[in-house]
């Protein structure tokens, strides 16, 4: 028995993407499984399962409370910060398949830019009293405590063994920004950069500049998840879930996996394409589009290598000849990535993936069938294949 | 930034040597010159007088010498030209926290008079930068430059000019307050490592023949009965990657700074502020060497230094 093919996402829904949401990160969240129940035309009693990060501010309870869930019979979170992603995803897949429960809900809801913000420096994260504070004591005392800071050591490693440029970094915030710019929910709707621009703006922690760095930004994503057979008896055509996969490597750290042989890597994004392609049984060359967590630019050249659509250090010139672009032969992030659209932590990504398979996205990729999705990079992580029904 | 942090940056700075001639706004002008010597009070009919003027040893009117400086001030909105070496200097205290100034003298030498209708440029160039030196204003670099006014490829006048920077209040800003750095949660496993730091050495968890860093409770074959030890690392190394942090600002240090994972002589990396060090000089396989950093009695963090 594999995963692949027995669930589906049924609905989508999210609040507007802002710099200030002026609401409470509950009633986001509320607001966005709100929105996504009734995109897949259910109620909230239909639904017995929810699914966040560990890093969401709201209890799979509090948004069972406002709602009027009346009961539960699964609830679970993933942890490592945006690597959580997919895997949420996968946990409702799971879920549904084994008959756990019938309707899962994944949400993430947050204020990411008007109240705590991930890229200042995190004393509790410094602080936490277990492992991965243990860990962080190597780091974060001696000067390096966010996360650009902690890409930027891998980026810098990534420049010297392969002789790519700032300017590679920019192509990738490039096409994200093209495409956010014709994209009405994007928060960089209408405002393009050039790789100037790029160049021009400050470092923020070199070799990475701000253009290089996503955004901030309050919304929430929520995501139902529901088996294959019943998602074909509801209002929108079905995402099939064709593969869900999460992934940590050897020597893995959050953000600091500094000690292996290799450091401008990513294996744990390894471990997950290996199982995506496996479970879905398509092929690189099958998939459509391609939607990779962009939290930085460097980390969205090493994805495509580890992925396999280009050999170790060739993604800038992979990239090089409109790879990227909404024709080229591996879109890349049409709603303008969390550079461009929005940071939601990766869960807009996949509400992207579901639009691009029904084909209602604003910049639709014409016949798009198989979608890859995947999470946060640096943290252990995870991925999906989404397909047309 | 530490004191020799800003002594590399001014030895950059005057290396880079004069700065591109700056034209003057307008050439030298009987206007400017009626305005000057009625506000200096200077009556001298040779600079304002022509008939006078041109019965003098000069044979014509000439400007007063002490104007050179007037004729190529900026203007009310004026900035400082991107190759100006006293403006980047300034830029660079500013940053240690050396955020007043104060001019302390200036000697000026001209080497003939100007007419009107002269068009003077000037150019700059940084001499030297004396400090951290403690006065009454509070603790200051002395920051001197030398400028020369042109007319063609002749130098017409130069002048030593020289300003104190400090800090306002006494206070003494180079080092910032290290007492805010983040502290490190330390377990069984790692106290060792943090003891070592304490003692002035850098320790290395040993399992048998094999080095582990970040130390933790096993060896790397997973083998629960061993027990390990650690060996002082010679503490000598080569940058394996390095971060030139700008934004946004981190507890208990002042950007920009360098934080280097370093491959220690033994073989295990080891990730460390790398002190007193011009960024751009910073490059992968630098050679640098272990120092420690004292925070309080509990804790002192392991840095780099550059090895010379």
């Amino acid at each position: 028995m594999t995963l692949a093919n027995r669930a589906a996402i049924a609905g989508i829904g999210a609040t507007e993407f802002s710099k200030d949401s002026g609401r409470s990160e509950l009633r986001l969240a509320v607001e966005a499984v709100s929105a996504a129940l009734a995109d897949a035309g259910l109620r909230p009693s239909d639904v017995d399962g929810l699914v966040t990060f560990t890093m969401d501010g709201n209890a799979e309870i509090a948004v069972a409370r406002e709602l009027g869930i009346p009961e539960l019979s699964f609830f679970s979170r993933i942890h490592y910060g945006g690597g959580a992603a997919a895997a949420t995803v996968q946990q409702a897949a799971m879920a549904v398949a084994t008959g756990v429960a019938d309707v899962v809900v994944a949400y993430r809801a947050f204020n990411e830019r008007s109240g705590h913000r991930f890229g200042q420096v995190s004393s509790a994260a410094a602080g936490q009293v277990n492992t991965s504070g243990v860990d962080n004591g190597f780091h974060y005392p001696m000067g390096l405590a966010t996360p650009a800071a902690t890409v930027a050591m891998v980026a810098r490693r990534y420049l010297h063994d392969y002789g790519a440029t700032s300017e590679d970094f920019g192509r990738v915030a490039v096409v994200d920004r093209k495409h956010a710019a014709t994209n009405p929910n994007a928060w960089f709707h209408g405002k393009p950069i050039t790789l100037a621009d790029h160049q021009a703006s400050r470092w923020v922690a070199e070799p990475l500049r701000l253009l290089d760095c996503c955004q901030e930004s309050d919304g929430g994503v929520a995501l139902v998840v529901t088996a294959a057979e019943r998602a074909r008896d509801l209002r929108r055509p079905p995402a099939l879930i064709a593969a869900a996969a999460q992934g940590s490597g050897p020597g893995q750290y959050v953000m600091t996996s500094y000690y292996r042989d290799d450091l401008a890597a990513l294996p744990e994004m390894g471990v997950v394409g290996g199982q995506l392609w496996r479970q879905s049984g398509i092929t690189r060359d099958d998939v459509d589009v391609a939607v990779l967590y962009d939290h930085f630019t460097p980390y969205v050249l090493i994805q495509l290598e580890e992925l396999g659509f280009c050999g170790r250090g060739e993604a800038k010139d992979f990239i090089r000849d409109g790879t990227l672009e909404l024709d080229g032969s591996l879109p890349l992030n049409p709603h303008g990535g969390q550079l461009g659209e929005a940071y939601i932590h990766g869960m807009n990504g996949i509400a992207e993936a579901v639009r691009q398979v029904r084909g209602t996205a604003a910049n639709q990729v014409p016949g798009a069938r198989h979608v890859l999705v995947t999470a946060g990079t640096g943290v252990p992580t995870s991925g999906l294949i989404l397909a047309a029904a | 930034m530490s004191a020799a942090g800003i002594e590399a940056a001014a030895r950059d700075i005057a290396a880079r040597g004069e700065s591109a001639p700056r034209p003057a706004r307008d050439p030298v002008n009987q206007a400017m010159v009626n305005n000057w010597v009625e506000a200096i009070g200077d009556a001298n009919p040779v600079y304002t007088d022509e008939e006078y003027a041109r019965r003098s040893i000069h044979g014509g009117l000439v400007a007063p010498p002490a104007m050179a400086q007037v004729w190529t001030m900026a203007g009310l909105h004026g900035t400082r030209a991107d190759d100006d070496p006293l403006g980047a200097m300034m830029a660079v205290l500013d940053e240690a926290g050396y955020t007043s100034v104060v001019a302390t003298d200036s000697e000026q030498t001209y080497h003939r008079y100007l007419r009107p209708g002269e068009h003077v440029a000037a150019s700059t160039r940084l001499e030297s930068v004396v400090g951290p030196k403690r006065t009454a204003l509070g603790e200051g670099w002395f920051v001197t430059t030398r400028t020369t006014w042109w007319v063609g490829g002749e130098a017409v006048a130069d002048m030593v000019f020289r300003v104190l920077k400090f800090a306002p209040g006494g206070q003494k800003p180079s080092t910032p307050d290290t007492s805010a750095v983040l502290r490190p949660v330390i377990s069984r496993d790692t106290e060792f490592f943090w003891a070592g730091t304490r003692a002035g050495e850098l320790r290395i968890q040993r399992w048998g023949g094999t080095l582990r860093h970040p130390p933790g409770p096993l060896p790397p074959d997973g083998d629960l009965a061993a027990k390990p030890d650690w060996v002082v690392a010679e503490g000598t190394g080569t940058v394996y990657s390095y971060v030139v942090h700008h934004h946004p600002k981190v507890p208990g240090r002042t950007a920009p700074f360098v934080v280097a994972l370093v491959e220690l002589t033994e073989g295990v990396r080891v990730l460390g502020e790398l002190l007193d060090v011009r960024p751009g000089d910073v490059r992968i396989g630098l050679p640098v060497e272990v120092t420690f950093v004292r925070v309080d009695d509990e804790l002192t963090l392991p840095a780099w230094k550059v090895r010379a």
